[in-house]
């Protein structure tokens, strides 16, 4: 009994927990192969993969935090770029000189341990702020009032800047630069980066990529146990319920603005978190880095992987940094060197007596058509997701059986 | 006429208006404790809506609620259900994909204590917590008669386990007062011959059902006392025997005699 009632514990159907556990192995493998893998793919110029690895890290994170509002609670957020950008702005303007050109002339430099902290609960705070007078409405609704709030505070941001009635509090648009450099009093260094095995005290991150990886493997594990301890959880049923039936949820005496509070709360937090992560590590947080765009990136990373399933949103965030900020940018050339070894070479010479600027040109004119046509391939391809949770996979199993019902009835 | 001296519901004066249209009409009446009441009436007499107004859903135009005595009138559905009232709806309201241990097992949230705290950390309370809320479960699901459908998705179950599963998840909100809101539509009279059996065992646990019902004969056989509504009025209230033979029920049914 008490073996039966572990497994019924977690609610997922026991292929699914299976299929989950091989692919959580697989990435966590991954992760922590990255290092070596890309020394080898680069032959030892491994530093921008390490740090693309890093910054994939954050759109995961970003993926994981926005999966508890929308595919655990149901609650479509437009604007989650927005809490992305508060806990970047709270790392920017609490760990570097900025606060000294603002009517403080203090400046303040808080470790970035206490940031990261600090910047999930800002996000939380404006999460709980926003959605307190909001979640009352509902789907469209939300999304509309989402969306703006993900417009309004990058304005801020931009235009707390010099020649601001309030004081210079952001630099505007040239953005907060020289964040302090995170450290720790040791660290352990060895032969994955080329130097004898050694413990390093005081050490400084500086810019070295390697630590920041590290330290984002480390974010993601702890983000994911905690989120699957959530959705097996007395608050992750809460937050289905609320998602498949309000009213009756309501009956059941869950208090539903609460519990939808609590989901764009946690979302917001994992935001943040990100957010100071990613400032930091740049070291420079400005305001055009939290546009619109970053919203919607994450919500097709949710989509895509699987709404709903943790590693299916992990392997989606993942895939589509890949596809956004490395396939796309090298697709022209690969595009030429495949014609030109297929022997049609002379597609590379540009013609401009007939407006061709060559394949190469071409191509890089057109990376959002390509990005598109990708998305619209996987989803033609794969409906639910890569990696749906039962949900998501039931769901659309129903409209095609319902669909062939229909079909055959009407022949 | 006078109702046992032991009410655990009463509905004092609720009217209910919908902009002109008055779907409840100053209805008074109480629910003994321990029986079986049913509330009948045509369609439309606003037996729902009064059942709204109970559990929160709806906040009455006028009059009051009380629960043994206490008022819970205004109040919010989760702290109706808090207070002990559970319900099942007209039309089913499961949750149609989560399994159906899993609707059970959320009937329980309002009962359990862990916070976020614990929910995060999967802190030893949780867990301990999360086993006897899935033990119980399981029983809800035997004590209904559905637990073979324990891990299908709510959706997937035939039409009366759904409805049976509604029973199992309003009690796992342990209610001192269960409404059963049409809890026989759509069954063969073979089905509601069990259903009743069921209620029956749900009253051997010491919950008093409070429910709505067409069919006369249900009604007739299973509960102790009736109130009939029409178009928002109380026609009638009394024992089945009383209630069968008011002229005003049987006009209210049957239409008045050509």
């Amino acid at each position: 009994m008490s073996a039966l009632l572990r497994g019924r514990l977690t609610g997922l159907g026991p292929r699914l927990r299976q299929r989950n556990f091989i692919v959580y192995a697989v990435l966590l493998a991954g992760a922590l192969l990255w290092p070596s893998i890309a020394d080898f793919i680069t032959n030892g110029n491994a530093t921008p993969l390490i740090s693309q690895g890093a910054d994939a890290g954050v759109y995961v994170l970003l993926a994981i935090g926005l999966n508890v509002v929308v595919g655990f609670a149901g609650l479509l957020d437009l604007g989650y770029a927005a809490f992305f950008a508060i806990g970047a702005y709270t790392a920017g303007i609490l760990g570097s000189g900025q606060l000294g050109a603002s009517p403080l002339h203090h400046e303040v430099h808080l470790p970035f341990w206490i940031l990261l902290f600090l910047a999930m609960f800002f996000a939380a705070s404006f999460g709980a702020i926003l959605g307190a007078p909001t979640l009352r409405l509902r789907g469209d609704y939300l999304a509309i009032v989402t969306l703006g709030f993900g417009e309004i505070v990058p304005r801020i941001f931009r235009n707390m800047g010099f020649g601001s009635p309030l004081g210079n509090w952001t630099s505007g648009i040239n953005g907060i630069n020289a964040l302090d450099r995170p450290s720790l009093p040791y660290w352990i260094t060895g032969p994955w980066v080329n130097e004898p095995l050694k413990i390093v005290s005081n050490f400084n991150f500086g810019f070295d990529p390697m630590p920041f990886y590290v330290l984002m493997v480390i974010l993601v594990i702890a983000c994911v146990i905690l989120v699957n301890n959530l959705q097996g959880s007395r608050m992750g049923r809460a937050w289905m319920a609320v998602r498949e039936d309000e009213v009756a949820a309501a009956a059941m005496g869950v208090n539903t603005v609460t519990t939808k509070l609590l989901a764009f709360g946690i979302g917001a937090a994992f935001s943040g978190f990100a957010g100071a992560y990613y400032g930091t590590k740049l070291s420079l947080v400005g305001p055009d880095a939290f546009s619109f765009v970053v919203s919607v990136t994450v919500l097709v990373m949710v989509v895509l992987g699987g709404m709903g399933n943790i590693p299916g949103v992990i392997v989606g965030a993942i895939l589509i940094y890949y596809v956004l900020f490395s396939f796309l940018g090298n697709l022209p050339d690969y595009l030429s060197s495949l014609a030109t070894q297929v022997g049609l070479g002379w597609l590379n010479e540009p013609n401009y007596a007939h407006n061709w600027p060559g394949l190469a040109n071409e191509v890089s004119l057109l990376p959002f058509l390509i990005f598109g046509l990708i998305l619209v391939a996987i989803m033609l391809l794969r409906p639910q997701g890569l990696l749906p949770s039962r949900t998501r996979a039931e769901e659309l199993r129903k409209g095609v059986s319902q669909e062939a019902v229909s079909d055959a009835r009407s022949t | 006429m006078t109702p046992a001296a032991d009410p655990i519901l009463s509905i004092q004066g609720v009217t209910k208006r919908f902009g002109g249209l008055v779907a409840v009409n100053n209805v008074s009446f109480e629910v003994p404790k321990g029986q079986v009441f049913a509330l009948i009436g045509p369609n439309g007499a606003g037996k729902t809506t009064l059942f709204n107004c109970v559990t929160g859903l709806f906040r009455p135009t006028l009059g009051s609620v009380l629960l043994e005595g206490r008022t819970v009138t205004g109040f919010k559905p989760h702290e109706v259900a808090r207070l002990g009232i559970a319900r099942t709806f007209q039309n089913i309201r499961l949750f149609d994909y989560m399994s159906a241990l899993d609707n059970v097992r959320l009937g329980q949230h309002v009962r359990m204590s862990a916070k976020l705290w614990d929910s995060l950390f999967k802190t030893p309370r949780a867990r301990h917590e999360e086993v006897a809320v899935t033990e119980r479960a399981m029983e809800l699901l035997k004590f209904v008669g559905i637990e073979r459908w324990a891990e299908d998705y709510a959706r997937n179950l035939p039409y009366g386990q759904q409805r049976r599963l509604e029973i199992a998840r309003a009690l796992a909100t342990k209610p001192r007062l269960l409404l059963l809101d049409e809890p026989a539509a759509g069954f063969t009279p073979r089905e509601k011959v069990d259903l009743m059996g069921l209620v029956q065992k749900i009253l051997g646990e010491g919950i008093t059902v409070f429910l709505i019902e067409h069919d006369m004969r249900v009604v007739m056989g299973a509960s102790n006392r009736i109130a009939v509504l029409d178009h928002g009025d109380k026609i009638a209230e009394g024992t089945p025997e009383e209630v069968r033979h008011n002229p005003l029920v049987i006009e209210a049914y049957l239409g008045r005699s050509a």
